[in-house]
């Protein structure tokens, strides 16, 4: 398997520090390198200076929003009688990513032991997992690491002397994209199919089970043991301004060396290109664009990319984001239109048909791009996707809708040639598309 | 609604055990929802009429609102899948890497369609959204398990092998 191998100063590894490690998953191992020292020093201080520390440290949610963490465990209602809840989001289904697999099938324990310190802050006794139903292997090696935890008292009714009983629980997803969605998530734990709720309210507020819920990414929560243990301040120098700590990067595509890498936050996309994945995989395919955050955020061509430094707010002033992490790399030579097709199927796909503009709206806009490709669109096929597109986003309860529209929209106008070209021809131009 | 065919006892004693264990992690019953869907369907393979209608009873709720949670999940079957059940990814990563001509090939090989099953029973092939696992595409899952860096010639290889 591939991992972050690349040598570098040990500040620059907190996540996939020990990803490579013979038996990384094992408690021994992990208690080994100091593990469960941190939710020591977090059940040694009042749920308050958690929090606070955690808001201190600048960590932003990995999963794709990168709403700043303890800012969110802040909304949590003070004096309320209903249990509070915790949800680690493990649905990891965002196209091109796969960093959290990592996490849970090579350190497990440190995903464990951010949940203990996450509890204890949001005054939570129990926290339920929700994996997507495609990871069995993960599941298998975190429920092993889970029935150990439990067998070492470092989970259940005493966690580290503590009092504060936790118990965590994995909740196997069965293959819907809409579940990663926080909403759809807590719909989909509690028995129903993940239709995503109408916010407000907050899962904050209301959440699952009717009761206050705070919901994080895995990669989010395998911070916070870094972070108790060596302190939000230096966990902010990492980084670059709002964008602090490390970050896994997934990159896929057409690149010599595919894999997870993780680097401090503000890296150059060429340094992780050239350095880390080995640069493209043909010599004489240069790059032609690059996806930076999952296939739900807009594109960027080779210019851009190879300009831009990886932290929220450069990828945002390019008119892109972040996201998830899930960097995907195009080489020249590849149509354009076809990958937009092969993207707004997903969508169509995986759209859980709740509003009628994304239910409709994806298929529609989908059948249009295969149009394109392979024959059969007509000039004003171009404008009807634009109209479908304006009638989409912000139109629907979750985002799903906007997910498609974005990449669908920059596509469209940073290739625009290509569109053109395939309506000029009436399908793909293209001799030999290369797609192996 | 799918054709019935499992029979009276659908989960042993074991897993009803396992499941009542479970409970008492969750305030209400219909959050045993999808366990329960898992542990039916690792028992018969599929989900059946009867076995939606045994759930439901189970967890105290309508037999529509659990048809409704199996006919919303990918992964839940309403009819037998075949005892090898490949799912070959077709997402960006996967097709910029050969994703399309791996599914087809496959196709063309078993003479089936996604979503079909073989007149014996062997395999069933499904086109599926991104499996998370876009490091090693092109990628396929066998049942539970992974298969990675695909080529049409290392797939053939695969499933001559299996058992």
């Amino acid at each position: 398997m591939t991992s972050g191998t690349k040598e570098s100063p040990a500040v620059q590894r907190i996540l996939s520090l020990h990803f490579d490690t013979p038996e990384s998953e094992r408690l021994a191992t992990y208690t080994a390198s100091g593990g469960y020292s941190a939710c020591r020093r977090a059940f040694a201080r009042p749920p308050e200076d958690v929090t606070e520390e955690v808001k201190k440290s600048g960590l932003r949610g990995r999963g794709g929003a990168g709403f700043p963490a303890g800012v969110k465990w802040g909304f949590i209602p003070k004096n309320t009688e209903r249990p509070m809840y915790l949800c680690i989001n493990a649905d990891e289904s965002e196209p091109g990513t796969f960093k959290d697999r990592y996490i849970m099938e090579r350190d497990p324990h440190m995903l464990l032991e951010g949940i203990l310190i996450t509890c204890w802050a949001i005054r939570s006794h129990d926290a339920y997992i929700y994996i997507r139903g495609e990871f069995e292997d993960a599941r298998r090696v975190l429920q092993a690491a889970i029935d150990e935890a439990y067998a070492a008292g470092h989970l259940g009714a005493n966690p580290c002397g503590s009092g504060w009983r936790i118990d965590v629980t994995i909740h196997r997803g069965a293959g819907a994209y809409i579940c990663g969605e926080e909403t759809g998530l807590l719909e989909s734990l509690e028995g129903k199919k993940g239709y995503p709720r109408i916010k407000p309210p907050f899962p904050a507020v209301v959440g699952l089970f009717q009761s206050p819920t705070i919901i994080n990414n895995v990669e989010t929560i395998a911070c916070v043991p870094w972070i108790l243990e060596h302190g939000g301040e230096a966990y902010a120098r990492i980084g670059v301004g709002k964008s602090t700590g490390t970050k896994l990067w997934c990159i896929s595509g057409h690149v010599a060396r595919p894999g997870v890498y993780e680097t401090p936050l503000g890296v150059p996309f060429r340094t992780l290109l050239e350095e880390y994945a080995g640069g493209m995989r043909h010599p004489d395919r240069p790059l032609k664009a690059v996806i930076p955050g999952g296939s739900s955020v807009p594109v960027l061509t080779a210019s851009e990319a190879l300009g831009v430094n990886m932290d929220y707010e450069s990828l945002g002033q390019l008119g892109t984001m972040l996201g998830s992490a899930g960097v995907m790399v195009i080489e020249e030579g590849t149509c354009m239109v076809w990958a937009l097709a092969v993207i707004t199927r997903f969508y169509a796909e995986e759209s859980c048909g709740q509003c009628t503009p994304c239910r409709e709206g994806t298929s529609w806009v989908n059948d249009i791009m295969w149009r394109l490709e392979r024959g059969g669109a007509t000039p004003e096929d171009i404008a009807l996707v634009h109209n479908l597109c304006d009638n989409m986003i912000g139109k629907t309860i979750c985002v799903l809708a906007d997910a498609m529209v974005m990449p669908a929209k920059s596509f469209m106008k940073k290739f625009k040639p290509e569109f053109d070209a395939h309506i000029a021809a009436g399908r793909c131009p293209l001799p030999q598309p290369v797609r192996d | 609604m799918p054709e019935t065919s499992t029979k009276p006892e659908l989960l042993p004693p074991a897993a009803l055990a396992r499941l009542e264990e479970l409970a008492r992690r969750y305030p209400t019953r219909e959050a045993l929802m999808l366990p329960a869907l898992w542990m039916v369907q690792r028992e018969h393979g599929w989900i059946s009429t009867e076995a939606m209608q045994y759930v439901a009873k189970l967890l105290d709720v309508s037999p529509v609102r659990v048809y409704g949670v199996v006919s919303f999940y990918h992964m839940f079957h309403e009819r037998a899948p075949g005892k090898y059940n490949i799912q070959v990814c077709q997402t960006l990563s996967c097709s910029l890497l050969g994703a399309e001509k791996l599914l087809q090939h496959l196709q063309d090989t078993l003479g089936i369609a996604h979503g079909e099953v073989c007149p014996n029973g062997r395999f069933m092939v499904q086109r599926v959204e991104c499996l998370g696992a876009c490091e090693h595409a092109p990628v396929c899952q066998i049942n539970d398990d992974f298969v990675f860096d695909l080529t049409p010639a290392a797939l053939d290889a695969k499933l001559a092998e299996l058992p």
